[in-house]
């Protein structure tokens, strides 16, 4: 146990806060290098075919270009598309740039531009003709959906749907209060305000150094090394900071490949760095139909659950989600049957995308729970309540722990949810509408093996070390603190080092596992060098710690001394010099897998409330109030924690009322591909956001009893936005986002 | 992008002469929508004529009693500039309404009045488009439209002007003076802007070596009685889908004069002289404002996405009519429709 | 679209003098240097970052003679003589600005992508000293995109310094 609680579930200021307002942090695209060369992506026009002809002489022409490459021209890479896979590829084969002259989705990289300059490839890249042999190409799921398949092969890590329980038909059909409805979320795209880009600086011996826009530095690094057959050595992939990625970042992106290739090619350090338009052009939010049968008592109490989705993907790869799980992990309910199905259309494979499946699951769920509300009349709290699952149904496990109940109750409270009258269009204020709408979200709370490594130098500096990334999470915040309270030291002293191939293994970060598995990893480490000073401090001469345990010392102010009298200690320094160490080091793995075969399972869970205001006559919508209780186990750090659901829950208002990627099915391609057309949430689009972290005790999950909070914020809000619009109302919009048009009339 | 040479031009006659001598010449002032197109190679200049040093960014008094804006001011001195807020209210709501704050540093009257649509077609070089290149077709009528027109439109192409300010301007009845090889003009605003049909290329009625030297604003500016109505995707920062600019004078209750314009709806600012006819003498009224609006949108043709924006600019119209009625005009900051 | 075949043709500069952050900074550019990408490429300061090129997220928002511009869309030859001020010239001595202060103590920020752009554009927004109400600096706040969504911290530091400075009657 630590005793000394310092850091741990405090608020503290972000470590690299001022490196972030000085403009001195580093993103992937301003990494300097001597003779750095500039590549231009062009991009293909139609959604499927063949390039006939590249016309590049022209742009060859300009002076100061350096190559062209296009798949004529393309250097030797990996042959087999297995060397293309990246750690969280999809089952298929992966998309390969240049591969040949087949147009696979609109907007795929057909050439790029290399020159001296940024300024000589864009006039250059403007000048490079392309003819294509167009085929017919199918971008549209509603046509598409009667082909839909269960993909045969499952995706790591994504669960599939659980088998039918009960019999759902039966009871949905004798069911005395029921809803059936389509929901549907439009397309999105992740849109980190960083585009993504790549920094591949050839360095004197021929080895590469890259600063890659990625979620995982060595998920790059072993992309580049597979496809271009080079040994892992030959290859550092270094991202310290990260300008937002949101599951952009978790597989490699095609500047990646491209900026290796010019590199290698030219032996010359290339940097390509992708338009906001190109940032269309690989992985988004799938658009998703889901179809839902609620079947209830007149008391409100669940007899069935029928949700099944159909998803895009491409035409080369089963992505999947967990999409429809999560009605019976929020609700119990004895006949239940989830499906879930793929449908292939002509675009780039769907990526997951902040909180991927629940997003869109528990928007649907969430919707229809509000509409089973209205049909049995009872209030939409309570009914959730009446219909609480206790266990993981499908798994049969209990919950390592959940708060829901608490989320509720306090949520409710704050946001004086008792005052609300369930009368549809029963408050107002003046011209505007006003309405009170709930829901709730729920993600698992996921464990990966992350290494860290801890090392302590005398001049009592600790250093830190693990290839997870920092997408503005707080990965480095959170570290910080955990090792600056485990070996009693001032955050000021230890420094954290992350997104960096050549640091402890790591996966990608993402789905919110980051803080617990490389927070635990860290812990551990730390730990360990703890035991080691320990173990030097009590050899010591005289050491009053002689004859103690270490559950009897605390470790504070640089010094190890009796818990019980502070005076009786050693320094760290003291230690050290009693072992002939001029370092203690130690690496560590978090354990995962402690819940395998157990009997529990980890989610986190929230409950939103939100307020609407909606102008009757034009449908304009202001979120004016949102509270998000969230139950998520230890919170590190209340402040970055904060910022987390802040986040979420903006990217909620955006799903719930503005964003949506517009496909043109005759072309084919992505129209709105930019942000004045691609709305998302500006300042003036967001009101009062209230969080409330409810206490929750978890000790089973890790150490730390830390769940993540990357996308829980996210889960739930539009469905709460949306049912606040259908109290204001009287509509309910089964259909996001809920643009103007469809409040209408 | 383009390569182009690059002329800081000295004085106005200098620019004329420079852009009368390359056809593929062009101005350049805020840059904030030439630059924007020609990074999407939409605009190919071999030759930029740098305006901004050119002695075209005043405010001035005119002898009617009207404000000559100069082509150079910016957006934001417009805006904020104190004799614009106290005699023409609607116009400095209008460009308000419109871009960002960093952008209306940049924009320019000129540039305002001139920037091209926002079809997403347009920008986007590697699908056809008959304004960009003519005969080439307009996806957009088939496609995706949320953004486009409803009034005006003809079967070659279905944009819209994008211009908050230039709204305000057509309801304030500006005038817009240009210069060029054949002299001085001056344009009448509803004159200025024109509607597709067989030439959805050609914008505006300007030649060739125009430049707009300032925007005359006439003395009445509707001060008591205006507002800028604008609906878009989200609460700023985004164009409209459907805006209207309404300027009444009232007399003892009723309707004197009206000036009616919409935004978002056509190929250039939208006006109905008929319809205006129909609210003077009149009380103010929402059935009369209905009737209005109707007459407005009798021959409203809505595409695939944007059919709802008949609906929309119907209810528009009657607010916008009651806002300025009742002399409380839009907040630009305060989003609540008043 | 007549481009422009003469491809060979050697490529004109043009001269450019700026002053960024109080340096005075001679340069010969392409005409189409666009100034962002003068400040990151050609002079090395990316503070400034460039989040669309387009003018549709103010992550390069930069003070132009004191005023707050999208330096994506301007091309750095127009503004030949200007002062120009990035995020690395906000902080005096090592001394934070009181902005960029705000937005660490009200954690204004996450990936930090858009942040130097919200501080200039903050900076810009208090010297042009319209905003008063927590409304006014949101919608005058609107023309920078956080994705990662900070905006009410980013009001809540914004708000602070603006009430810092009517006290001290700045
Ligand atoms: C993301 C984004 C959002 C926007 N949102 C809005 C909005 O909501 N509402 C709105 O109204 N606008 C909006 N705008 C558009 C903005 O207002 C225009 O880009 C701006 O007004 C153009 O002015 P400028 O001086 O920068 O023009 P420039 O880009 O310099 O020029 C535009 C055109 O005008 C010509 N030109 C300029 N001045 C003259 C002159 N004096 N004589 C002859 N020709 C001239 C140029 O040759 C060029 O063809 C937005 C722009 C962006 C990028
Ligand atoms: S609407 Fe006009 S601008 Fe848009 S595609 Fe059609 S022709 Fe082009
Ligand atoms: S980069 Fe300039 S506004 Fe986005
Ligand atoms: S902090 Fe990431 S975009 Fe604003």
């Amino acid at each position: 146990m630590l005793q000394e609680k310092g850091y741990i579930g405090t608020p503290r200021n972000r470590v690299d806060g001022r490196a972030k307002v000085t403009g001195e942090a580093k993103y992937a695209a301003e990494f300097d290098a001597p003779d750095l060369a500039y590549g231009i992506v062009v991009s293909s026009a139609i959604a499927k075919g063949r390039i006939a002809s590249i016309d590049a002489d022209a742009a060859l022409a300009v002076p100061g270009v350096l190559q062209v490459f296009t798949h004529e021209n393309r250097p030797r890479t990996a042959w087999f598309d297995i060397n293309f896979r990246d750690e969280t590829a999809p089952p298929g084969s992966p998309f390969r740039p240049l591969y040949d002259d087949k147009v696979v989705y609109s907007g795929q990289p057909v050439a790029l531009v290399v020159a001296e300059s940024f300024e000589i490839a864009a006039y250059a890249a403007s000048l490079v003709r392309i003819a294509y042999e167009p085929e017919t190409h199918m971008t549209d799921l509603d046509i598409q959906r009667d082909e839909a398949y269960v993909p045969p092969r499952k995706r790591t890590g994504v669960k599939r749907p659980p088998s039918p329980r009960g019999d759902p038909d039966g009871a949905f059909e004798q069911a005395p209060v029921k809803v059936h409805g389509e929901y549907r979320v439009a397309i999105e795209h992740h849109n980190p305000m960083e585009t993504h880009a790549s920094t591949v600086v050839y360095e004197e011996d021929g080895t590469l150094t890259i600063h890659d826009k990625t979620q995982g530095s060595q998920n790059s690094q072993s992309y580049v090394s597979s496809v271009f057959g080079l040994s892992s050595d030959q290859v550092r992939v270094i991202s310290p900071f990260v300008g937002g990625a949101f599951g952009s970042g978790l597989r490699p992106q095609y500047q990646l490949f491209l900026a290796v290739m010019a590199a290698l090619e030219l032996k010359r350090s290339v940097r390509v760095v992708l338009t906001r338009d190109q940032m269309f052009t690989f992985g988004y939010r799938p658009l998703t139909i889901q179809t839902i049968s609620l079947g209830a008592n007149p008391d409100g109490k669940l007899v069935s659950i029928m949700h099944d989705a159909i998803q895009t993907t491409s035409p080369w790869e089963d992505y999947q989600e967990v999409v429809v799980n999560w009605s019976n992990l929020l609700y119990h309910c004895d006949n239940v049957k989830l499906t879930y199905r793929l449908s292939q259309v002509d675009t780039y494979t769907p990526i997951d995308m902040r909180a991927p499946g629940a997003a869109l699951g528990v928007t649907a769920i969430e919707t229809a729970m509000d509409e089973l509300a209205y049909a049995a009349g009872i209030d939409p709290v309570e009914l959730r309540l009446r219909n609480y699952a206790e266990m993981d149904e499908a798994d049969k496990k209990y919950f390592t722990s959940k708060e829901l109940r608490a989320c509720y109750q306090l949520g409710a409270e704050r946001f004086g949810w008792a005052r609300r009258n369930p009368e549809p269009r029963s408050m107002r204020e003046g011209r505007e509408l006003i309405g009170w709408g709930m829901a709730s979200g729920v993600w698992e709370a996921i464990m990966q093996r992350v290494a860290a490594r801890a090392a302590l130098t005398p001049d009592d500096r600790l250093e830190v070390a693990s290839a997870t990334a920092d997408i503005g999470t707080g990965t480095y915040t959170i570290l910080t603190q955990i090792a600056a309270e485990t070996l009693g030291l001032p955050m000021e002293s230890v420094t954290t080092k992350i997104g960096d191939s050549s640091l402890p293994k790591s996966p990608v970060e993402g789905g919110s596992w980051t803080a617990a598995s490389a927070g635990s990893a860290v812990q551990k480490a730390c730990l360990s060098v703890r035991e080691q000073l320990f173990k030097y401090a009590r050899r010591m001469d005289d050491s009053p710690l002689a004859n103690a345990s270490i559950e009897q010392v605390t470790f504070a102010g640089g010094r190890i001394h009796m818990t019980n009298d502070p005076s009786a200690g050693v320094t760290l320094q003291q230690a050290m010099q009693a072992g002939g160490v001029d370092r203690v080091e130690a690496e560590e793995k978090s354990s995962m897998g402690l819940l395998k075969n157990m009997r529990y399972s980890g989610y986190s869970h929230s409950a939103i409330f939100a307020e609407v205001r909606v102008d009757e006559e034009l449908g304009v919508v202001r979120v004016t109030r949102i509270v998000n209780a969230v139950a998520a186990g230890t919170i590190l750090n209340p402040k970055t924690a904060r910022s987390q659901i802040l986040g979420g829950v903006v990217f909620g208002i955006g799903m719930a009322l503005e964003e949506e990627s517009m496909l043109d099915h005759n072309l084919g391609r992505f129209m709105n591909h930019n942000l004045a057309e691609y709305h998302v949430p500006v300042n003036a689009d967001v009101y009062d956001i209230d969080v409330i972290f409810v206490s929750e005790h978890e000790e089973r999950l890790n150490p730390l009893g830390v769940k993540g909070l990357g996308e829980i914020g996210v889960i739930g809000t539009a469905a709460a936005i949306g049912n606040a619009i259908y109290h204001a109302t009287g509509k309910r919009i089964r259909d996001y986002p809920i643009t103007i048009d469809k409040l209408l009339g | 992008m383009n390569r182009f040479s690059y002329l800081r031009a000295t004085s106005i006659d200098e620019a004329m002469r420079e852009a009368a001598a390359d056809p593929t010449a062009r101005f350049i002032a805020g840059g904030t929508n030439l630059i924007d197109l020609m990074k999407y190679n939409v605009e190919r200049p071999t030759r930029l004529i740098d305006i901004t040093r050119l002695p075209l960014n005043g405010i001035e008094e005119t002898e009617s009693g009207g404000l000559r804006l100069g082509a150079l001011v910016t957006n934001d001195e417009t805006a904020f500039d104190s004799r614009i807020q106290d005699r023409y209210p609607l116009l400095a709501s209008a460009i308000q309404a419109g871009a960002s704050p960093q952008l209306r540093n940049a924009a320019t009257t000129g540039g305002n009045l001139l920037q091209r649509t926002r079809c997403y077609y347009f920008y986007d070089p590697e699908t056809p488009c008959n304004k960009r290149e003519p005969g080439t077709g307009c996806p957009a009528a088939f496609g995706r439209n949320r953004i486009h027109a409803i009034l005006g439109t003809s079967d070659h192409c279905i944009a819209t002007h994008p211009s908050d300010m230039a709204v305000a301007m057509a309801a304030l009845q500006a005038i817009v003076h240009v210069r060029g090889p054949g002299g001085e003009r001056a344009i009448p605003i509803a004159d200025f802007h024109r509607l597709p049909g067989e030439h959805p290329e050609i914008d505006n009625t300007m030649l060739h070596g125009e430049i707009i030297t300032s925007v005359e604003l006439p003395p009445d500016g509707f001060s008591r009685n205006y507002t800028y109505l604008k609906l878009r995707d989200r609460l700023s920062y985004a164009f409209a889908l459907v805006s209207v600019a309404a300027a009444l004078r009232m007399e003892n209750g009723t309707i004197a004069q009206a000036r009616l314009a919409l935004g978002g709806v056509a190929h250039k600012p939208w006006r109905d002289p008929a319809a205006e006819a129909m609210l003077q003498g009149q009380p103010a009224t929402e059935d009369r404002f209905r009737a209005v609006a109707d007459h407005i949108l009798k021959d409203a043709r809505g595409y695939q996405d944007n059919a709802f924006k008949i609906d929309l600019a119907r209810r528009a119209i009657v607010t916008a009519l009651s806002q300025a009625a009742s002399g409380t005009p839009q907040s630009q900051i305060d989003k609540r429709i008043q | 679209m007549n481009a422009s075949r003469k491809g060979s043709s050697k490529l004109e500069t043009v001269p450019v003098t700026l002053t960024v952050n109080g340096e005075t900074k001679r340069l010969e550019v392409l005409p189409w240097t666009i100034l962002l990408d003068l400040l990151r490429d050609h002079l090395k300061l990316s503070g400034t970052k460039k989040g669309c090129d387009h003018g549709q997220c103010g992550a390069c928002t930069v003070l132009v003679d004191g005023r707050r511009l999208n330096s994506c869309m301007a091309f750095a030859v127009m503004k030949d003589g200007a002062q120009i001020t990035t995020v690395e010239g906000l902080a005096r001595n090592g001394d934070l600005h009181p902005l960029q202060q705000a937005f660490i103590d009200h954690d204004a920020f996450q990936c930090g992508y858009c942040t130097p752009g919200q501080i200039c554009s903050g900076v810009g927004l208090i010297e042009e000293g319209r905003a008063h109400t927590r409304d006014e600096i949101r919608e005058y706040m609107s023309g920078n995109i956080c994705r990662c969504g900070a905006y009410t911290n980013i009001v809540d530091a914004i708000e602070q310094v603006i009430g810092a400075d009517a006290e001290a009657g700045r």
